[in-house]
């Protein structure tokens, strides 16, 4: 997060990114990204929100909360994250040179400490001492829980039973840290109902409770919000692979579920119209509604928990079921940013089947000694398609966004040695 | 066809539509107006009612287990108008109303006979081109006013309420509560400065208590979650259930309504 230039981009939404530098076509609107976004939510939110984003202004201009952040990124989490060259993999690719984002290396497994870090300090200064959150796979309640841990605060975190069930190790592990988990058995019982739920608790509590949101979703100032957290790992990705190569990667590829790994990888090279940005949804196990989470590719314009944007959905305007091995992409909504680079042309959009994932968890685990996380095998699926296609003289980055520890469960469900 | 509020406190009365059916929520609802209500308040079901409580979370999955949606709703509202003046509010979330067009929507609900809309997730702010639709239509936009809402935002709340304002009673969700909470008699007092609508008090009323103490600073009750209970408390006899709940909710005689 820095102050200078992370107030550019969100005040310029509705501009073509390359136009940033000169004049912005298109008046600033704040949590706007063209059309998508906003900021639609019951009344009682309404104050908290502008409260927040006031809160978040203020502090982004202070040295003081943006050396805190990066003190706290660098000795907690652990930034900055290698930029690992998979030889191995290149090798047996054998088209363009692939490097890896290692954020699978932070403090509690996964990106999303980033974020945790940034909206705890920035509930600390709001004078919140109560914490709440969602969580999918469980990766954001765990980095939730651990924030809140070094803070001092008390943390509520909402997960649906199903995903209770299939990231179990992450339930203990937040019960560890001092967390309470409160299950979530309405509708699909995953990401989205432990959202729906979170907002009920917000809006009873409003007053004593930060909502810490774990993904660049939900109404404003939380999708740019977040990004702004993410953004390190672009920063970082660009500076090691100018070091390393001297030039731009061909390529930037990250799996997308609401997208918060993907927009921080993806950030620092949207100026850079040559570099391609590549974001993986979870094709799931079909292409019908309900089998899958590929938001561009059978979704279309809608709200869904205060922002507008692509999400799967019937005629009638009610909400899918979406489904995915990995629990971190089974949501029916992409953050509003995605949907306007996807619109603009700045980013592609495909998709990776649960299969295709899994066996790309066994590949790279098999070829590079790493294990990730089953969202950011998908990224690594991409990765295995595309990288054949290209010529050896190209250089590709993947956001490996999680370690595959907490899906040991699934992974023994589904590959059988 | 208006909305008025005959005495006070008036009764706004809220279903969720199509639990059970499409079909007993018009028969709901005949019987809500029979036993006094001047406005009722027809619920379009949603998959993710993020403002709602249990009580209307559960009537919603069943009214879209039986495939409700907004074509239906309004056609409750068509057979509703064609039997009774009472004011009719279509209460739903954004999104149905998105994917079924705000324009066309609008045109819909004009031509069924509604008096207006209140849409949960969509403020003020972000209500520009629903605003111009309403007006065009001549549907009245009710907006709610909660506890944490500052000056500015209840005045603009205000401004562009037609009907009546809904304030809510307290932060949180929808469903009964033991007893009103400090919020709502302040709420409707800072409301008060800036409109000369009818303040309607939800969320939480269910005794006739209740009802009577919002009599004492506000124009109209809200009764939402204690009739979506009673209704799937009595399968078989709903609108009869409903109707004792509403008359003894407000003191009036209670008619005789159509038992099955």
């Amino acid at each position: 997060m820095e102050e200078t230039t992370s107030n550019g981009q969100s005040s310029t939404a509705g501009s073509p990114p390359g136009n940033q530098a000169k004049q912005p076509r298109v008046r600033a609107v704040p949590g706007r990204f063209g059309s998508y976004g906003g900021r639609y939510v019951p009344e009682t939110l309404m104050a908290a929100l502008q409260e927040l984003e006031a809160a978040y202004a203020a502090a982004r201009k202070d040295k003081a909360f943006r050396d805190e952040y990066h003190r706290l990124l660098t000795d907690f989490a652990g930034r900055p994250t290698p930029l690992f060259h998979a030889e191995r993999l290149t090798q047996e690719l054998g088209g363009a040179k692939i490097y890896l984002k290692r954020e699978d290396l932070l403090h509690t497994g996964a990106h999303k400490i980033n974020n945790c870090i940034g909206q705890a300090l920035l509930a600390r200064r709001m004078g919140k001492h109560r914490v709440i959150a969602e969580t999918g796979a469980g990766q954001h309640g765990v980095a939730t829980a651990t924030v809140c841990a070094l803070f001092g605060m008390e943390c509520v975190v909402y997960m649906g039973t199903e995903d209770m069930r299939r990231q179990e190790l992450n339930v203990f592990r937040m019960k560890l840290l001092g967390a309470e988990v409160r299950g979530v058995d309405s509708g699909s019982r995953t990401l989205k109902d432990a959202i729906n739920e979170a907002m009920r608790d917000w809006v009873t509590n409003v007053r004593t409770t930060h909502y810490l949101l774990g993904s660049v979703l939900g109404a404003h100032p939380y999708p740019t919000m977040v990004r702004d957290f993410h953004r390190v790992t672009g920063q970082e990705a660009r500076k090691q692979i100018l070091k390393a190569e001297g030039r731009l990667p061909s390529a930037v590829i990250a799996c997308v579920g609401g997208g918060s790994n993907a927009i921080g990888v993806f950030y620092e090279f949207i100026k850079d119209r040559e570099v391609k940005l590549i974001g993986v949804e979870a094709g799931g196990r079909g292409h019908s509604l309900g089998e899958h989470a590929a938001r561009f590719d059978g979704g279309g314009p809608g709200v869904l928990q205060g922002t507008y944007s692509y999400v799967l959905q019937d005629l009638g305007g009610q909400i899918a079921l979406t489904h995915s091995v990995s629990a971190g992409l089974d949501y029916p909504a992409i953050g509003p940013e995605h949907a306007w680079l996807h619109d603009q042309g700045r980013a592609e959009y495909v998709s990776a089947s649960d299969q295709e994932a899994l066996d790309a968890c066994l590949k790279l685990a098999r070829m590079e000694g790493i294990i990730p996380a089953l969202e950011s095998a998908h990224a690594i699926a991409e990765c295995i398609k595309r990288a054949p296609q290209m010529d050896k003289s190209d250089i590709v980055i993947v956001n490996v966004s999680g370690r595959g520890d907490k899906d040991i469960g699934i992974l023994r469900e589904n590959l059988a040695f | 066809m208006a909305i008025v509020f005959k005495k006070r406190p008036g009764l706004v009365a809220y279903i969720t539509c199509g639990d059970p059916s499409l079909d007993i929520s018009r028969e709901v609802a005949l019987a809500a107006i029979r036993a006094g209500a001047d406005v009722i308040e027809l619920g379009v079901p949603f998959s993710d009612p993020v403002a709602d409580g249990p009580v209307i979370q559960r009537a919603s999955e069943r009214a879209l287990q039986h495939g409700t949606n907004l074509n239906g709703v309004l056609e409750v509202a068509k057979q509703i108008r064609q039997q009774s003046n009472t004011g009719l509010v279509i209460f739903s979330y954004l999104n149905p109303i998105l994917q079924f067009g705000l324009e066309k929507f609008c045109a819909a609900a004009a031509e069924a006979g509604v008096d207006g809309s209140l849409v949960t997730d969509l403020p003020v702010e972000e209500a520009g081109e629903y605003l111009r639709a309403m007006k065009a239509h001549k549907l009245a936009p009710v907006f709610l006013a909660a506890p944490t809402s500052p000056e500015k935002r209840l005045r603009e709340v205000a401004k562009h309420s037609r009907g009546f304002v809904y304030a809510i009673s307290r932060t949180g969700i929808t469903g009964t509560r033991q007893e009103l909470a400090g919020d709502a008699r302040s709420l409707v007092e800072r409301l008060r400065l800036h409109t000369k609508l009818p303040i309607a008090v939800g969320f939480g009323v269910s005794t006739p208590e209740q009802f009577a103490e919002v009599g004492s600073f506000a124009d109209a009750a809200v009764v939402g979650s204690a009739i979506v209970q009673r209704i799937e408390e009595n399968l078989g006899r709903e609108a009869a259930a409903v109707s004792e709940f509403l008359s003894s909710l407000t003191g009036t005689a209670q008619e005789a309504v159509g038992r099955s």
